[in-house]
């Protein structure tokens, strides 16, 4: 059981941006992706959810052995697999509460059923239940439950967000994409505590985090970490690694 | 009755029993109808054969289709939106009563005792002559205005009159509905509302269902009268079948501190022509305007606000969003004029486009004229796609490329919507998840 992929090329507008990435994460596992900006972090983030402008050249993404390649990106969050986006997308009009519905309703026979987390959301009052107790957790203010997605979010509230639709989809493999960046340290503990409890309660969730500080790995712990460059995987290793990387930059990494 | 003629006019006269003054009105509007031109600006009238039209229908001769009759694709529309069978009969041209309802007797009653007058116009003219000829067609909208306003005052034939006296403040909205039974189609109806100093009413227009119809030329009229401290809202929803012309002139004057809102959201016509006016004649009073059009394809809406400050301190605000898709056209076209004396006016004007595909268009011509000096008038206009990245967001929550693209432009039409009543609002949702249907693979 693993999300995998294999010698996957990717590119933009012509230009190539993953030149042959080569990655395993395997249920229950924690991999933390490091990397200067630009080294195609998020671009494997996007291609893995099936982004429209990110053309696959070559190689192969599968999860838990399904292709899922041959899939749109409602089928692939069917299929099991979350984003948490580094910028979340700010629609008027829509509020949380009604996108996390309509994704709930969306997943309800797939795989995210799995924890049995979606069958206590039959209801809209069963819903609102689950939802406000999981808000309560990631200490969201109610009222922005009922406001319009992401409009006029601050970049922690956004964050929040995003991990909450996690905590209520209970994905198998989730991408967290900078979940970091922008929470002030009081809302990075809460939000990290958080993935790391979801985690717990869901021992066969893996996770791909991609960070650039290793703050929020005294909350999540990983098992591995692998540092790309240029579109490609240039280093592979344990937590030790981070130590390195915080001390020498990715200057030092060939 | 086809063709347009004296002849015709002095017949729906003596059809209808009406007090002496009205045939000359009507033989005057005639007269004025024959010497306008027609618009050169605005949507393409050509297809409009005056001579083809029919003017008016007997109340007297039944012309009822059978509920068999009516057009299997429309029996299924009806069908989607969960219409009431009883309502459907009579948007399929079938026809009911709905003086006999028990929805409107309740009213009914309510409003007697209340001293309000809602009756049909046909009927005001007869029972009411001092009023109505005070208010018809003379200090708001008159028949010099344009060449379909002259139209409807030779022709005009049925709609609603509303007379709310001095310090009544209702909140069940009169729907216009009521009056729009087997005696005419609503083609050329005449909404008259006169509302005195410190009342409040709302009144609604139309319905959001597609109107069978065998003529193509719809050209109400409507007059509001709105008093000291008063306030009124005017909500139209409207979602004609898609052969018609509408061309309907809607006017209000606003006095000391009153306030009109117009809440409208058409989707259907082949065109529409539609800029709500409003006279804001007294100090510190107000227009809203929040209006919403959805062209597909081969529509044009040409549709937006007509705001005259004249007092002092008065304030309009419009909003107006639109959707094009399918190689559908909407326009934005709005005056704002700000007279010489109304010192102190503010008017902030706001459009939003929202372009479905490459082949749709959308247009704002937004005119300002300002004669007073100490004034702010501001105009804003966004014109854009649908962002491929709110659609991925929520694509990727699991929802599928259709159902993001629906929630989307509900998100996007919300701020109208939700001032809809909630029956309505729900309606509207449901007829945009149904026109969305066919643009999305």
């Amino acid at each position: 059981m693993s999300l995998g992929v294999k010698g996957l090329q990717v590119s933009v507008k012509g230009k190539e941006i993953l030149k042959g990435v080569d990655l395993e994460i395997k249920a229950g596992e924690v991999v933390v992706i490091m990397g200067p900006n630009g080294s195609g972090k998020s671009s494997l983030a996007h291609t893995l959810m099936g982004q429209g402008k990110y053309k696959v050249k070559k190689g192969s993404i599968e999860l838990d052995g399904e292709n899922l390649l041959k899939m749109k990106t409602n089928e692939r969050v069917k299929a099991g697999l979350f984003l948490s986006w580094q910028n979340p997308v700010a629609i008027g009009g829509v509020t949380v509460e009604q996108v996390l519905r309509a994704a709930m309703i969306s997943c309800k026979n797939s795989a995210c059923k799995r924890t049995g987390q979606l069958e206590k959301c039959l209801t809209v009052g069963e819903f609102r239940e689950v939802l406000y107790k999981e808000a309560e957790k990631l200490r969201i203010d109610r009222k922005l439950l009922s406001r319009s997605i992401n409009v006029g979010f601050s970049g922690g509230e956004k964050k929040k967000i995003e991990v909450l639709q996690m905590a209520l989809l209970r994905p198998k493999y989730v991408i967290l994409d900078e979940v970091d960046s922008g929470l002030d340290i009081d809302a990075l503990k809460i939000v990290g505590k958080r993935i790391e409890a979801i985690r717990r309660e869901d021992s066969e969730m893996g996770l791909m985090l991609i960070t650039h500080y290793q703050r929020i790995l005294k909350e999540v712990k990983p098992d591995r970490v692998i540092v790309m460059k240029d579109g490609k995987i240039v280093k592979s290793g344990g937590k030790k690694l981070i130590a390195i990387l915080e001390k020498e930059g990715y200057e030092g990494i060939k | 009755m086809r063709g347009l003629s004296k002849g015709l006019v002095r017949e729906i006269f003596r059809r209808k029993k009406e007090p002496k003054w009205m045939m000359e009105f009507r033989l005057k509007a005639l007269e004025v109808f024959e010497k306008k031109a027609m618009p050169e600006w605005g949507v393409d009238l050509s297809g409009i054969d005056f001579k083809k039209i029919s003017y008016f229908n007997d109340p007297k001769v039944k012309r009822l289709r059978s509920w068999e009759q009516v057009p299997e694709e429309m029996k299924q529309t009806f069908e989607k939106l969960g219409i009431p069978k009883a309502e459907r009969k009579f948007l399929g041209g079938a026809g009911v009563q709905w003086d006999s309802g028990v929805i409107y007797q309740n009213l009914k009653k309510k409003l007697t005792e209340k001293g309000i007058i809602f009756c049909d116009m046909d009927e005001a003219v007869i029972k009411y002559p001092k009023l109505v000829k005070k208010y018809f067609m003379k200090q708001c909208v008159n028949i010099e205005n344009n060449k379909f306003a002259a139209l409807h005052g030779a022709v005009w034939s049925g709609g609603s009159f509303v007379y709310v006296p001095k310090g009544i403040k209702i909140k069940e909205p009169l729907q216009g509905y009521f009056w729009m039974n087997e005696k005419q189609g609503g083609q050329f109806e005449h909404t008259l509302i006169i509302v005195e100093e410190n009342s409040e009413i709302q009144f609604i227009e139309g319905c959001t269902a597609p109107r069978y119809k065998k003529v193509s030329l719809h050209a109400g009229v409507v007059e509001i009268f709105v008093g000291k401290k008063a306030k009124v809202r005017y909500t139209t929803v409207q979602n004609w079948s898609k052969d018609v012309y509408n061309l309907a002139t809607k006017r209000a004057i606003v006095g000391e501190k009153g306030v009109i809102e117009w809440v409208s959201s058409s989707l259907g016509s082949k065109a529409t022509m539609l800029y709500p006016c409003s006279i804001l004649k007294g100090k510190k009073s107000r227009a809203d305007y929040l209006s919403l059009s959805l062209a597909g394809k081969g529509q044009e809406l040409d549709v937006g606000a007509k705001v005259i400050h004249l007092g002092e301190r008065t304030k309009s605000n419009v909003i107006a969003k639109s959707i094009s898709k399918d190689g559908g056209k909407t326009i934005y076209r709005g005056l704002v004029k700000i007279a010489k004396g109304a010192k102190g006016a503010k008017s902030s004007v706001n459009c939003e486009a929202l372009l479905m595909d490459d082949k749709s268009k959308t247009n704002t011509y937004p005119h300002m004229e300002i004669e007073e000096d100490k004034v702010i008038a501001i105009h804003e206009a966004k014109t854009g796609k649908i962002a491929e990245e709110k659609l991925f967001y929520l694509m990727s929550r699991g929802l599928s490329e259709k159902e993001a693209m629906v929630m989307i432009i509900n998100g996007f039409i919300e701020p109208i919507v939700k001032q809809l009543p909630i029956d309505y609002a729900v309606e509207m949702n449901r007829l945009v998840e149904l026109e969305m249907k066919g643009s999305v693979g």
